[in-house]
């Protein structure tokens, strides 16, 4: 295969993975990503193909198989896993809204420990733990929305 | 070297060599048409739609050309077993992402020309709620039916 006919595939491939990975970045959802992930290992199998043809290298020729195979496994396993959650749950949270998870973590503990040890208690007063559930529409303090997300996590999930 | 081997250099081998070309700028193309869709595109589905275009096609057209550009013969199985493989699983991880995606609220129903599905799941849904509903008056009615004969049962001992 001539130089000439590698350099114009392997641009076509480079454009195409940059967009796939374009989307891979931007979601918006965890299938939409998948979905591009599927390009990009078609991309990649593009790369050790034109590799294998230029070089005359044979032994790449197991890696095209294993490549096929685990990009459905990839997919198939998001698939089955995916979903439903609201934009709110969706979003990462900013700086701010992460310290203030952090700051109520540690007010959490402080509590618990005074109730624990009441002859010992603190002069912080033993505050009742915020109310977990939030309105459906409005954004919700991020710190009921991190508290969500931490007691789904300690329990595994549903 | 059996009588059928080609010799490089030959007329044959050029051929070959043109057409492996030709395959693999056909398949790397789709690759990037690929790519610019799923970037471009409104929606999961419109995404899946483009794609599904290298997964098979431009696969198709790259082991292709593998194939003619090494002709050996276990390599030509092993890619044949590549493209049969994708030929099987790349329509079920398409089912699947596209069922997820439809259950998740994933599609953006007012780019859906024809929606056979939610048309279908309403009609059922109906029909449960209407039948759920006829269950109910039932119940209610028996009960009812129930209440006047436990005052008729009543009414007959006090009177004896």
């Amino acid at each position: 295969m001539s130089i000439v006919v590698l350099a114009i595939c392997g641009v076509f491939v480079a454009v195409g993975a940059a967009f796939a990975f374009f989307r891979v970045e931007r979601g918006p959802s965890m299938l939409d990503r998948v979905v591009a992930l599927d390009v990009v290992t078609a991309a990649v199998l593009a790369t050790v193909a034109l590799v294998s043809a230029h070089t005359k290298r044979t032994d790449l020729v197991p890696v095209l198989v294993v490549l096929a195979l685990v990009g459905f496994i990839g997919s198939v396993t998001i698939a089955r896993f995916a979903a439903q959650e609201s934009d709110d749950e969706r979003r990462i949270l900013t700086r701010e809204e992460a310290r203030a998870l952090e700051e109520q973590r540690r007010r959490e503990e402080e509590d618990e420990a005074a109730r624990e040890h009441p002859d010992r208690a603190g002069s912080r007063p033993t505050g009742r733990p915020a109310d977990a559930r939030g309105t459906r529409d409005g954004v919700r303090p991020a710190r009921e929305v991190s508290r969500e997300r931490t007691l789904r996590r300690r329990d595994g999930g549903t | 070297m059996d009588a059928f081997a080609i010799v490089p250099g030959s007329t044959v081998a050029h051929v070959l060599d043109t057409v492996a070309a030709i395959l693999f700028l056909a398949g790397s193309f789709l690759v990037m048409v690929a790519g610019i869709g799923i970037a471009r595109f409104p929606d999961l589905l419109a995404r899946m739609h483009a794609a599904t275009k290298p997964q098979s096609l431009g696969l198709a057209m790259l082991m292709t050309a593998l194939a003619l550009e090494i002709r050996t013969g276990n390599v030509i199985w092993t890619l044949l077993l590549v493209v049969m493989f994708q030929l099987f699983t790349a329509p079920v991880s398409a089912h699947m992402v596209g069922r997820a995606g439809y259950r998740t609220r994933r599609v953006r129903e007012d780019l859906l020309r024809i929606d056979e599905l939610t048309v279908d799941l309403d009609a059922i849904n109906a029909e449960r709620e209407a039948r759920d509903a006829e269950l109910e008056a039932e119940a209610v009615r028996r009960a009812n039916e129930d209440e006047a004969v436990r005052r008729a049962d009543d009414e007959t001992v006090r009177d004896s």
